[in-house]
């Protein structure tokens, strides 16, 4: 129950913070369309993030194909909205149009999310029987193999790009899906399953040895993982309103890596974290364009150097406020051949 | 057929730039069991120092010595990069978690291509022409001086590694450490020093790559290196990672099957071909052709 | 745990807050007309974007120095799209949302126009394409203009070409899947030599950017066409080029305006002998009008300009035309003004906007002779 109440009161806070920031609540209110996108922007890479975190930080495994998924949702949900929007609109014509939107967005979005677990599926069965660099490689090449697929796709516009989308994501949807990721993947980490992934992550023989299914609990993480990447990308999609298969290379899933290991793998809150700096900065320094990737790649190795649990290791933000948990989260492990 | 055997040799010279990278990539990794993502762009960065010391002859006539110079001006500087590479950004983190140095290796390259689009300009640039040119008609089948230069120049140095590699102390060394690097430690071989060599090594060849494919296909940027230099990691992966005759059987047989799907089929796939042989060796066969399976042991 | 989710949602809102402080917002002033720009001054079409951008310049600077627009001065604020067309996307949402521009110029890619240009249209800022080619293009709605003809005609004369001048009957494609520009021309192309009796004994393509041409080019050379038409940008057409000559393809390329550049000779050098391609002007043009434009573009850029830049050139004097006719620079009358230009007279030749907010002009054919871009001839479209 007071799950619910909790639920209900974000919603409404949400509801009203996205009021204020686009000026629909208070005339007068607003701020510059150019923040709002950063804010929205900043909030997608939140999702995709914290679920990359759930597979690379939590479970160990390493993934370098998030930029597929996250594309798999994107053109899945565009394809939908543009082609059948009107008829699932016409489902519930009697409504106001503010609410025939969100149903299509919702609609959309969840389809997409199911692609993309799909996806995951078929990505991960095969793949998380390797190890290390292996897996990585097989991910990259998996999340080329998909974005060249679309690339070929004339339907979806291919590599002339899509466009035409209705713009259904706004701060509010985009934050509480944000809010709801953070949710789920907190909720997963805390229970049973989640400490069950991070017995992979420790030693993924003893884990077996203990009777834990492995491969089972991986695929799972998995699909979950890029689930939610899913919804990024149609979130990302109903946006921009242009989508191009150029914005999902491995360049794209090599950010999302930078931003979870500056906050931290293993730590929900630094991914958020990570997210929110790694949008700002780019934001902040759009000037510096040139520099700033060459800045974000230096930071890298020197943070891997120097410090490689990133800002906040595994921690969680409830460290620093001082409430003592259960010991559901295991010591940093020791950084060791 | 002429069209099937012209498109062979188009396959055989393209292979060669790959077996070429992929040499570096399998060293790396026998003795470091490191993925050096930062290699591609090793490569491309011996591309470009190709291109300037090729401007620096412009004004002579272009011939086979200065060909070999440019190359060798290229090797050197790529060897001395790689040994920066592996001094700053490997060695501090080599006792780290796997995971650390996949991560660094990518925070490497991503600095290099952005470093390098930011000195050189991120524009394409085009080699000056280098070897004269001559073309032979053997069957049918047209072979440009260009491609002969690749082929001929690939063969004499994987001759030339074959030789170092299996007749020399450090090339014992190098097998030694790639075997078991703490017990050639006990040995008393400089392991510091090997892995230096190996990278040295690996980057040398990759700078002879990108020289090579820069007097074929003239064009050059700094972003080069991803593309080449993944396709040439899986030639790696397919004739078995840390085997050097495997990274060579690796290279010629992707270059084949990508030369012949794009003019079989269609060039949309060129880069997909590369990915889906990967996958494929990876679930089926991960040890590579030629390479032996890995028991992990707890 | 949903205490977790509020105080991440905090901690959002907090660093957002502190650290996004105002941007430095251009803004067009009061005694200012702040026109958008958007084009490829990096990447592969790297001279597209720079010539285009030359010659908005110096029409925007001979304006201002005759009194400016409505008695303002108009300024240019330029983004590069480092010729990728989600970068045009994001160049025009920061021209538009963060810059306040009033009209946007951009872009010579027809891929690129075409991310842009529904961004402007729902925003109602009028957009002139100065050499987007693709019909599709000006579909995206009422606000998107261009000032150059369209790819069915181009690609009539790209047809003509061979029938005609070169006289064959056998020709192969070897088009640029990546862009619409390419495949529009392809298209259009293959209809018409078809039309004309010719048969298209092979087809390939490639992709922008690749660098190895040679697994198509041989399969092309072993259908013995009588020429190729490869319909692509300058900088793969230029290796195709030579690519060609190397694997023992004799026989002429014939392309289109995408061939146009100071680097096409440079990348391709003698491979490109005797190759022809469809164009906006020449610069042999004798009319004064042109030949002024081309002693100016050459003394500033020390370049010769390029159709690009010609078109640039025109491009801007018709948006400055269509804001003083319009008596204001306010996106809705500029597009009213706009579809109204009549006979205007640009350095590509009498500008007449129809209905479907393209340019009617003529084509001019050029030849390839070492190193310079001949005058062949001109083509009118069918029904001037």
């Amino acid at each position: 129950m007071k799950a619910l109440v909790r639920a209900v009161a974000l919603v409404a806070v949400l509801f009203v913070v996205s009021g204020l920031l686009t000026g629909s609540l208070i005339e007068s209110v607003s701020i510059s369309p150019y923040f709002l996108q950063v804010l929205c922007l900043a909030g997608i890479n939140i999702i995709l993030a914290v679920s990359l975190n759930l597979i690379n930080g939590f479970t160990g495994q390493f993934s370098i194909g998030h930029a597929g998924f996250m594309a798999i949702g994107a053109y899945v949900s565009s394809f939908l909205s543009i082609t059948f929007g009107d008829r699932i609109r016409g489902v519930v014509s009697f409504a106001p149009e503010a609410v025939q939107n969100s149903l299509l967005l919702l609609a959309v979005l969840a389809v997409g999310a199911l692609c993309a677990g799909a996806a995951g599926f078929l990505v991960g069965v095969p793949s998380l029987r390797l190890r290390g660099d292996y897996l990585a490689i097989v991910t990259l090449g998996f999340g080329e193999i998909i974005r060249v697929f679309i690339v070929n796709i004339d339907a979806v516009g291919g590599a002339r790009g899509l466009g035409g989308m209705p713009k259904l994501a706004n701060f509010f949807w985009i934050y509480l899906f944000a809010a709801g990721t953070v949710a789920v993947v907190t909720r997963i980490v805390g229970s049973s399953f989640g400490r069950t992934l991070i017995a992979i992550r420790e030693d993924e023989i003893a884990a077996e040895a203990m009777g834990v299914n492995t491969t089972r609990a991986k695929v799972l993480s998995f699909v979950v993982s890029s689930a939610m990447a899913g919804v990024a990308g149609g979130l990302f999609a109903h946006y921009l309103i242009y989508l191009h298969p150029n914005s999902f290379t491995f360049i794209r899933s090599f950010e999302i890596i930078i931003m979870i290991v500056i906050g931290g793998l293993g730590s929900i809150t630094g991914s958020v974290l990570g997210a929110v700096l790694y949008i700002t900065l780019t934001e902040g320094l759009r000037q510096f364009a040139q520099y700033r990737m060459v800045a974000f790649s230096l930071l890298l190795v020197i943070l891997m150097i120097v410090r490689p649990q990133g800002i906040l290791g595994h921690r969680e933000l409830r460290h620093f406020l001082g409430k003592r948990r259960r010991a559901s989260e295991p010591p940093p492990p020791a950084v060791a051949a | 057929m002429t069209t099937f055997l012209q498109q062979l040799v188009n396959g055989l010279s393209l292979g060669s730039i790959y077996a070429l990278i992929a040499l570096g990539y399998t060293m790396v990794y026998g003795v470091l069991r490191l993925i050096n993502f930062a290699h591609g762009d090793v490569y491309m960065l011996g591309a470009y120092a190709g291109y300037y010391l090729s401007r620096k002859l412009k004004g002579s006539e272009p011939s086979l010595v200065g060909a070999l110079l440019v190359m060798l001006g290229a090797m050197v500087f790529c060897a001395i990069i790689g040994i920066i590479i592996e001094r700053f950004a490997y060695r501090p983190v080599r006792r780290a978690a796997r995971l650390t140095l996949l991560i660094t290796a990518i925070g490497v390259s991503l600095f290099i291509e952005n470093a390098a689009q930011l000195v050189f300009g991120p524009d394409p640039k085009f080699f000056p022409s280098l070897a004269p040119r001559a073309d032979f008609l053997v069957a049918g089948v047209r072979l440009t001086s260009e491609q002969l230069t690749v082929i001929a120049v690939s063969v004499i140095l994987m001759i030339l590694l074959r030789f170092f590699i299996l007749k020399t102390r450090t090339g014992k060394a190098m097998r030694a450490v790639s075997f078991n690097l703490d017990a050639a430690k006990l040995m008393g071989i400089s392991t510091d020093r090997i892995i230096a060599i190996t990278f040295a090594l690996g980057s040398a060849l990759a700078a002879a790559a990108g020289v090579l494919i820069g007097m074929q296909i003239p064009k050059i940027d700094p972003l080069m290196g991803i593309n080449y230099g993944l396709k040439a990691f899986v030639a790696a992966v397919l004739g078995g990672i840390g085997n050097v005759p495997g990274a060579v059987l690796g290279g010629l047989l992707i270059g084949t099957s990508e030369v012949m799907v794009v003019g079989y089929l269609s060039s949309t796939y060129r880069d997909a071909i590369a990915f889906g042989i990967l996958i494929l060796v990876l679930l089926l066969r991960p040890q590579g052709i030629l390479g032996r399976a890995q028991k992990e042991k707890v | 745990m949903k205490s977790n989710v509020l105080r991440a949602g905090l901690l959002i809102a907090a660093v957002a807050a502190i650290v996004l402080l105002p941007a430095g917002c251009k803004r067009g002033g009061g005694d200012e007309i702040l026109v958008g720009e958007y084009g490829s001054l990096t990447g592969t079409t790297a001279t597209f974007g720079q010539s285009t951008n030359n010659a908005i310049q110096m029409a925007f600077d001979e304006i201002n120095a005759a009194g400016g627009v409505l008695g303002k001065k108009v300024r240019v604020a330029v983004e590069d799209d480092q010729s990728k067309p989600e970068e045009a996307a994001t160049a025009v949402t920061k021209l538009i949302n963060q810059n306040h521009v009033v009209a946007m110029l951009g872009e010579v890619s027809s891929s690129r126009s075409l991310a842009a240009a529904p961004i402007c249209q729902a925003n109602g800022v009028p957009m002139i394409s100065p050499s987007s080619t693709n019909p599709r293009v000006t579909q995206v709605g009422n606000y998107i203009f261009r000032v150059c003809f369209t790819d069915p005609f181009q690609a009539e004369v790209g047809a003509r070409i061979a029938w005609e001048i070169l006289k064959v009957k056998k020709v192969a494609i070897l088009s640029d899947v990546r862009n619409d520009y390419s495949v529009g021309l392809q298209t259009f192309f293959r209809q018409h030599f078809k039309g004309y009796g010719g048969e298209v004994v092979a087809e390939q393509s490639y992709s922008e950017g690749d660098s190895d041409f040679r697994a198509q080019l041989t399969q092309i050379k072993s259908a013995n066409p009588e020429a190729i038409y490869v319909p692509g940008y300058y900088t793969e057409v230029a290796t195709i080029a030579r690519q060609a000559r190397e694997l023992g393809i004799t026989v002429p390329l014939i392309g289109g305006d995408g061939w146009d550049s100071p680097r096409l000779w440079e990348i391709g050098g003698e491979a490109l002998n005797g190759c022809h391609f469809s164009n906006h002007y020449s610069v042999d043009d004798p009319s004064p009008a042109v030949q002024k434009f081309v002693a100016d573009y050459r003394k500033r850029f020390n370049q010769v300009p390029d159709a690009l830049a010609a078109l640039g050139y025109d491009a801007a004097r018709i948006l400055a035309d269509a804001m003083k006719r319009a008596g204001s620079p306010k996106g809705d009358k500029v597009r009213d003004a706009l579809v109204q230009t009549k006979d205007f007279p640009g350095v590509t030749g009498t500008i007449t906007i129809n209905n479907e907010r393209n340019a009617v002009k003529p084509a001019v054919v050029l030849k390839i002779e070492n190193g310079k871009f001949v005058y062949v001839t001109t083509v009118k479209p069918t029904g001037t």
